[in-house]
């Protein structure tokens, strides 16, 4: 077949825009990783001479590990009890069409639809009524709300693709309700638990929204507290930090792939 | 356990324990945040849908939400004309290529929004890679300010949203039937009319869905757009935060964020049943 002029320019401006496209999904990956081992002082592209005094600085800065370290213990926390909680609700939900299922379904996926900040601010003014410190605790609940929906939809779809009638046989050849579940069901939806338990975990490391509002001066958290170092100077050891974070979630990725495929169940939310 | 379909309410035991979370940690904060909206004044003495009157009557307050609410949308268009060639790009490959696209496009979605919003700002900055690529070729003569303006938002955040439309435009091509296009071409239709009549209406239910979660990604993203936008664009996320824990002005923060919400969930709500709607049209003819 031949190609008209038009089809012909077709083919390249989709081409072009795809190659630009991924270029930009590429780009702030690549620019922090570059920068992070700059030998200067500022944020110069690219940088004039490398180093790795930016991370030996960071390893210094008590300012900014400390609410790392309260970042991690946030988000594991969170992702322990959202998984807990939301898939064993998932499991419970799954494959019942009572409208009070549906109903409790739409709740539990709310904290998605609804502007975060919304929600952040709501629980700061009720800590703030019910005369409730701010701690770790109030930030872990916040955090736990926020990462829910994902478990119900990952765990929720894993359980969609699993077959009914493999639990049917377990439990017509004598096994009991609990013993199907733990030898049946849970080792067939481990990778959806899992993944989603990956995913809860980043986005609650990353949450800002919430975190804006129900972190103070004791529980900082990473993200706000590097948003709040850039607001005042561009610090070089953000970079430093943000290399970190990058090389972490990429190891933390390829390990995920190589245990479940999370980018198939990331892709499929 | 999870056998069959059913309609049985005692199935719904396991997920009473996160109902009553959600009822206290949730739903109750959200009511207290509409009751609280409704005073007078930060004292809380006197209810009065004054703080709303407030803000509707007050020309800068209307101009914030209408800018964060246009905001969200042009970054949706602009991230939907690079999603396509992306998803098409996509088909096109082979399993090595569609592995390195999903990468690409997973990647940035789990990388903190700090960390990418930190790139745009070595980006755009003074210093940055544009405006060094631009010196060095001499298109420029000095400098250009790209942080801190509405366009250097814009292209910001469409890259930092960008996996949230690529990821659902890709999943409707790849169920786009590939004979209807094959027919196309076989009666003769070129590139850009199996496009615009075939692929693009076919595929209108996931663009409508990225467009939806990047229009609301964009418009909600505080640290994007106070640190790329700086501090003289002034959208409703960082208005509410200002108002909040600056001022501690709680009814008017809580009616603010309750507008914002009411405002993005609507328009939400509004372009899926219409482009629905719309989309069903095409079907039909």
């Amino acid at each position: 077949m031949q190609s008209s002029l038009a089809d012909r320019f077709y083919d390249a401006a989709v081409h072009a825009l795809a190659a630009f496209g991924m270029l930009l999904l590429l780009a702030p990956t690549f620019v922090v990783l570059v920068i992070s081992f700059t030998g200067g002082i500022t944020l110069k592209f690219p940088p004039s001479s490398w180093s790795l005094r930016w991370y030996l600085e960071l390893l210094q800065s008590r300012e900014i590990i400390e609410p790392a370290l309260t970042s991690l213990k946030v988000a594991g926390l969170a992702t322990l009890l959202s998984t807990i909680l939301g898939g064993v609700a998932a499991i419970g939900l799954a494959r019942n069409q009572s409208k009070v299922a549906r109903v409790l379904d739409a709740l539990f996926m709310s904290p998605m639809v609804l502007p975060a900040m919304a929600f952040g601010l709501s629980l700061l003014l009720v800590f703030n009524v019910l005369g409730i410190r701010l701690s770790v605790a109030t930030l872990v609940l916040g955090h736990t709300i926020i990462c829910v929906p994902f478990v119900i939809r990952m765990v929720g779809a894993s359980i969609q693709q699993l077959n009914p009638i493999l639990i049917t046989c377990s439990l017509s050849l004598g096994a009991s309700r609990w013993y199907t579940f733990r030898r049946v069901t849970l080792p067939l939806i481990k990778r959806g638990i899992l993944a989603s338990a990956f995913v809860a975990f980043l986005s609650s490391f990353d949450n800002v929204p919430v975190s804006l509002f129900l972190a103070d001066a004791r529980t900082e958290v990473l993200p706000i507290k590097l948003w709040a170092i850039l607001e005042g100077s561009l610090d070089v050891r953000v970079a430093a930090m943000s290399g970190v974070i990058v090389i972490v979630t990429l190891i933390g990725l390829i390990c995920a792939e190589a245990f479940g495929g999370v980018t198939r169940q990331v892709g499929a939310r | 356990m999870s056998g069959s379909a059913t309609h049985e309410p005692r199935q719904l035991l396991p997920a009473l324990p996160l109902a009553a979370l959600f009822l206290a940690a949730f739903v109750l904060p959200l009511i207290v945040l509409v009751f609280i909206s409704l005073f007078r004044t930060p004292q809380f003495l006197e209810l009065s849908p004054i703080q709303y009157v407030k803000f509707f009557r007050d020309q800068f307050s209307v101009t914030v939400l209408l800018e964060t609410l246009l905001l969200g949308a042009e970054v949706a268009m602009l991230s939907l004309l690079l999603a396509y060639p992306i998803g098409l790009a996509y088909l096109g490959s082979g399993k090595i290529g569609r592995a390195l696209i999903t990468f690409l496009i997973i990647l940035p979605l789990l990388t903190s929004s700090v960390v990418r919003t930190f790139a745009w700002i070595v980006i755009l900055g003074r210093d940055g890679i544009v405006n060094s690529t631009m010196l060095t070729l001499g298109l420029w003569d000095s400098p250009a300010r790209l942080l801190y303006t509405w366009g250097g938002l814009v292209v910001a955040l469409t890259q930092i949203q960008l996996p949230l439309m690529a990821l659902p435009v890709i999943n409707s091509l790849l169920r786009l039937n590939p004979n209807l296009v094959k027919a196309a071409e076989g009666l003769g239709a070129g590139r850009f009319r199996i496009f615009f009549t075939v692929v693009l209406p076919l595929t209108v239910p996931g663009a409508i869905a990225g467009w939806l979660l990047v229009f609301a990604a964009a418009a909600t993203a505080f640290i994007t757009q106070t640190l790329v936008g700086g501090g003289r664009i002034v959208l409703m996320p960082s208005y509410i935060y200002q108002q909040a824990v600056g001022v501690q002005d709680w009814p008017f923060s809580a009616a603010l964020s309750l507008i914002f919400t009411v405002a993005v969930i609507g328009i939400v709500f509004l372009v899926g049943t219409t482009s629905r709607r719309f989309a069903r049209g095409i079907d039909a003819v």
